[in-house]
């Protein structure tokens, strides 16, 4: 398992080496500059350039970038006056974060709940309604459904603040805006695994043994059914990063997504390349500790990667 | 536990006879694999409204704009903000351009982008996964490193760095799109390369003298096509769902010209006052990917039956 491990870790640092270099040299191909301002004087902008060490060849360059990087450091923000990077991300974390868990929280109750009663009810009414909802949650995006929601539940109802961030209650809309897509998926696959599990043997055993419908449920189907699950980690964090992108424009929260999207539109080129970094970190992340999650629930998997 | 039980008796059972003839009549004709998925499809409700709906809005999008005497760019100051009415279907928008048209014009741009990525798809999906399943060995090894690491990145933050070097428009959307949607083709097809070119038939035609490329052509790929045809129905939706994020954002397609995404961004701006602007590009959106979904989902669980989750 160790070996197993300590594999993937490896392999998750080559590639964010790689990720990271090829990145920053799609930076240096971005046309346009930040500092592209009529009135700045060609002075100003030859020590706009040397503050920023952008007047050093691209090799040298690349060199002080990645070294900073390793540091924890990703450069400064070409925008919010020179700001460090890395300290914009933290300060903005908090916000996407809890939004973005909250979602995945509510997205995984829910969707449980739905996929179980569509298992247990197979083909009957809550089974076709779990079905519909699955397939409406799939196919209408964040940013189709945010606007909904605001809508409806903010402008019309006003039960619920449309903008801004700065109680609990700001955070419901986004987070619900977000969570269906994880609704949907997790009913679907939960749904799915116990229909799975249903038809096999030592359910059929459990039944036969004289146990209560529940916990044959409880106990069986759905313990066995919830183990693939961790295969959804991975696809929902990069639906929840994305998904930020736009939910967090849509009710102006001051997350990373907003952050994310306000410096493409002003080209900040240190802001965009930190940010992606950040993205795959996370995203890597997750890829990791699902691999590793599924290596121990499923020791197949182990034994195959250890032979590769 | 209590055990229970039960006084067994000979009278309780009863001898079966089995017939050793009968058991290898076939039974009703013989049905080939596309019948069979047709057949599988044909019972699926949902695939099929899916399919009907996929067709009419099609048909809609390129006869809908020649029966209305507007054009989806003629601005008319005069008429800005109009509600639907039996002059503007959809209504006018802020230019007091006529939504009906700009709906459907909108609407062809990006079922324009959605078939075109699965274009892509199969041009460089296909041929890396059968590339690299084909030769396997340390090819694949690296073939298949190289799409985990493009996989690292989240795909839409890759279509927007993407977006940012290359300039707007139709063509640059979709390689945009496109540079990462093809891994998933790419990875299905691979599988069934690994797992079908081990196989007898393969090994005939090798053994018959067919080369490589003949056995890929000939063998390989149409056995695989199944698989491939469900991922491409799966590739449409996404990227008309990825051209819309961009847009949205405000990285897609630009002003005069309009898509799907690029109408709910507009009408979005507008919800607050002139809801009926997001309204109907939501309504055509929601329904083409909900159709979509339907569809490829039947399609994969007629052509697929055990990849069915």
């Amino acid at each position: 398992m160790l070996r197993y491990v300590a594999k993937r870790v490896v392999y998750m640092f080559v590639a964010l080496l790689i990720i990271i270099s090829v990145t920053w040299f799609i930076s240096k191909l971005l046309p346009g500059t930040p500092f592209a301002d009529q009135k700045l004087t060609p002075e100003t902008r030859a020590q706009l350039y040397a503050k920023y060490g952008l007047d050093e060849p691209w090799p040298v360059q690349y060199g002080k970038y990645m070294l900073n990087v390793v540091q924890g450091d990703l450069g400064n923000s070409y925008y919010f006056q020179s700001k460090p990077v890395t300290e914009i991300i933290l300060a903005r974390l908090p916000v996407s974060a809890f939004i973005g868990i909250q979602a995945i929280v509510i997205g995984l109750v829910i969707g449980l709940v739905l996929g179980i009663v569509a298992a247990l009810w197979h083909n009957r009414f809550w089974d076709s309604a779990a079905t519909v909802l699955a397939i409406l949650g799939v196919s209408v995006p964040s940013f189709v459904l945010g606007p909904i929601l605001q809508y409806w539940l903010g402008v019309k109802l006003g039960w619920f603040p449309i903008a801004f961030f700065e109680s609990w209650w700001h955070s419901v809309l986004p987070s619900l805006a977000l969570s269906v897509f994880v609704i949907a998926t997790v009913a679907r696959f939960i749904r799915a695994e116990m229909l799975e599990v249903m038809g096999l043997d030592y359910t059929t055993l459990a039944k036969a043994k004289g146990l209560s419908g529940l916990a044959v449920v409880m106990k069986h189907v759905l313990r066995n059914a919830l183990i693939p699950l961790v295969t959804v980690l991975a696809p929902l964090t990069i639906y929840i990063i994305t998904g930020s992108l736009v939910v967090e424009q849509i009710f102006a929260v001051p997350g990373i997504g907003e952050e994310f999207v306000r410096s493409v539109v002003v080209s900040d080129y240190a802001m965009i390349l930190g940010t992606t970094i950040f993205f795959s970190v996370l995203f890597i992340l997750a890829l990791l500790i699902q691999d590793i999650l599924y290596g121990i629930i499923d020791p197949r998997i182990r034994v195959a990667g250890a032979k590769e | 536990m209590e055990t229970r039980r039960a006084e067994l008796t000979a009278d309780l059972f009863e001898r079966l006879e089995v017939g050793t003839q009968d058991s290898e009549r076939i039974v009703g004709p013989p049905v080939g694999f596309w019948r069979d998925s047709w057949d599988r499809l044909k019972k699926n409700r949902g695939a099929l409204v899916g399919l009907a709906v996929i067709v009419v809005v099609i048909v809609v999008a390129y006869l809908g704009p020649l029966v209305s005497p507007y054009t989806p760019y003629g601005q008319d100051l005069s008429r800005r903000f109009a509600d639907p009415s039996s002059q503007f279907w959809f209504g006018t928008d802020e230019f007091g351009r006529d939504m009906w048209n700009r709906v459907w014009i909108g609407t062809r741009v990006s079922l324009y982008i959605g078939f075109l990525a699965a274009f892509l798809d199969l041009a460089v999906g296909v041929t890396y996964g059968a590339i690299s399943g084909l030769l396997g060995g340390r090819v694949d090894d690296v073939m298949q490193r190289g799409i985990e690491i493009l996989n690292g990145v989240p795909y839409l933050v890759v279509a927007i760095l993407a977006m940012l070097v290359l300039s707007p428009g139709i063509i640059t959307i979709t390689i945009a799109i496109g540079l990462t949607s093809w891994t998933y083709m790419a990875r299905i097809v691979r599988g069934r390369m690994l797992q079908l070119k081990e196989q007898e038939f393969a090994l005939a035609s090798l053994s018959l003298g067919a080369n490589r490329t003949r056995l890929l052509v000939k063998h390989l790929l149409p056995n695989s096509l199944g698989p491939m045809i469900v991922n491409l129905m799966f590739t449409i939706p996404l990227a008309i769902f990825s051209e819309a994020f961009l847009s949205f954002i405000g990285l897609g397609i630009q002003p005069p010209d309009t898509s799907l995404g690029a109408l709910l961004s507009e009408g979005y701006k507008e919800l607050r006052f002139h809801p009926n602007l997001l309204w109907f590009p939501t309504a055509v959106f929601s329904l083409l990917m909900i159709s979509f979904n339907l569809f490829a989902d039947g399609l994969r669980d007629a052509l697929d039956p055990k990849m069915r989750k």
